[in-house]
């Protein structure tokens, strides 16, 4: 098996991430969907990674991982504080600033 | 010497073995239909699940790919904290809170689909023509002390700084997910007096409620409590002949259940005033068991 067909797979979890974030209302799920984009990307840094035969793309592979954890819980906090005040998760509800 | 271990010193080829070839082609549609699956079901709780599906694929392949670390780093911190932390807020939420099928903006869905095909196509198709004859050098000279030590090595030596920003990015996180969730108290500090005054002056229950598990309101020995299967337990001893026994589960062979729920509470429980959402439901099906 060629190595790099890993690549066509991220390509394919980053479509379908790319899709859920365009189809879905829910916030949550929205935010699924980005994960699902970070994870696609993060596979292509390992494969890159093992077909340059340095570890670089592992390393920078570890970041990503820490960058989303941090936005993760920064977006879920600002998800939950948007449901407090407006008792709706869905990202339609929220347009106050579209006029 | 055979000719592989030649071609690997020589840092030219590291083909992939058999058993990788054939993990890769069992857990990538698996990991393919859980992301679809994923954006394509109702339930929001589902979806969780189906990633989580997806995020162990991927630690795998992680672990073909000669990241080892990477691998565990992807199940613990990915499929356990991260996941864990979107169940935590989906239950905050609400599970029940589906998506509308309204289309805010018209076509919007038919567009997405249309937008994925194409963005597929002009993913796959270039890195397919591309990566032809391409294989790669292999991980197993940089590996070669162990995977965790050379990461670890690069971490602290190369990219320390960004190792420096990341965990000030991590603090900042920190700081601000507190500043997000923190709610001013209004008014000052109720004490006990005051509780007691408001739990009797409202009049709506005086006692305190069952503790949580108990689905009845009321926490006096004959009062009904609900089976997991949401028929009637019958009471306990002498009393439980008074129970109205559902034909479905009233019998003998339900009362350990209805002795476990029938006279518990009295533990410590939260004042009326004090309750979310959860106490509606409870609220909802206890309404009918108190008589």
């Amino acid at each position: 098996m060629n190595p790099a067909n890993y690549l066509i797979l991220a390509a394919l979890l980053f479509t379908i991430g790319t899709a859920g974030v365009l189809i879905r209302r829910n916030a949550i799920v929205v935010f699924m969907s980005i994960e699902l984009m970070l994870n696609a990307a993060n596979l292509t840094l390992v494969t890159f990674s093992r077909i340059h035969g340095t570890l670089d793309g592992q390393v920078m592979a570890f970041f990503v991982m820490v960058v989303a954890a941090a936005e993760v819980v920064i977006g879920l906090a600002i998800i939950l504080s948007i449901f407090r005040t407006r008792r709706s998760a869905s990202v339609d509800d929220v347009n106050l600033l579209k006029y | 010497m055979n000719h592989a271990v030649v071609l690997a010193a020589a840092g030219e080829l590291t083909s992939t073995s058999t058993g990788e070839a054939v993990t890769f082609w069992i857990l990538a549609p698996v990991a393919v239909l859980a992301a679809l699956a994923m954006i394509l079901v109702r339930s929001a709780v589902h979806s969780a699940l189906l990633l989580v599906a997806n995020l162990f694929c991927v630690a795998v392949f992680y672990l073909l790919e000669q990241a080892p670390f990477l691998g565990f780093v992807q199940i613990i911190v990915y499929a356990g904290a991260i996941m864990v932390l979107f169940l935590f807020v989906l239950m905050l939420v609400g599970v029940d809170s589906s998506d509308s099928l309204v289309e805010t903006i018209r076509g919007q869905r038919l567009g997405a689909v249309i937008f994925g095909l194409g963005f597929a196509g002009l993913l796959v198709f270039p890195i397919g023509s591309a990566i032809d004859g391409v294989h790669g050098k292999g991980l197993e000279s940089a590996n070669a002390g162990g995977n965790v030590q050379a990461i670890g090595r690069l971490l602290f030596s190369q990219y320390f700084f960004v190792f420096e920003a990341v965990s000030a990015l991590l603090v900042v996180a920190a700081i601000g997910t507190m500043v997000l969730g923190h709610r001013e108290r209004e008014g000052g500090r109720i004490n006990q007096r005051e509780w007691m005054r408001r739990r009797f002056t409202e009049g709506r229950q005086a006692t305190p409620l069952p503790g949580p598990g108990v689905f009845a309101r009321h926490d006096s020995a004959d009062t009904l409590g609900l089976l997991p299967g949401g028929g009637r337990a019958s009471g306990i001893g002498g009393i439980a002949g008074t129970a109205p026994e559902s034909p479905a589960n009233g019998g003998p062979a339900d009362d350990d259940d209805g002795s476990g729920s029938g006279p518990s509470g009295g533990g410590p429980s939260a004042d009326d005033g004090q309750l979310g959402g959860d106490d509606a439901a409870l609220a909802h099906v206890g309404k009918g068991e108190q008589r």
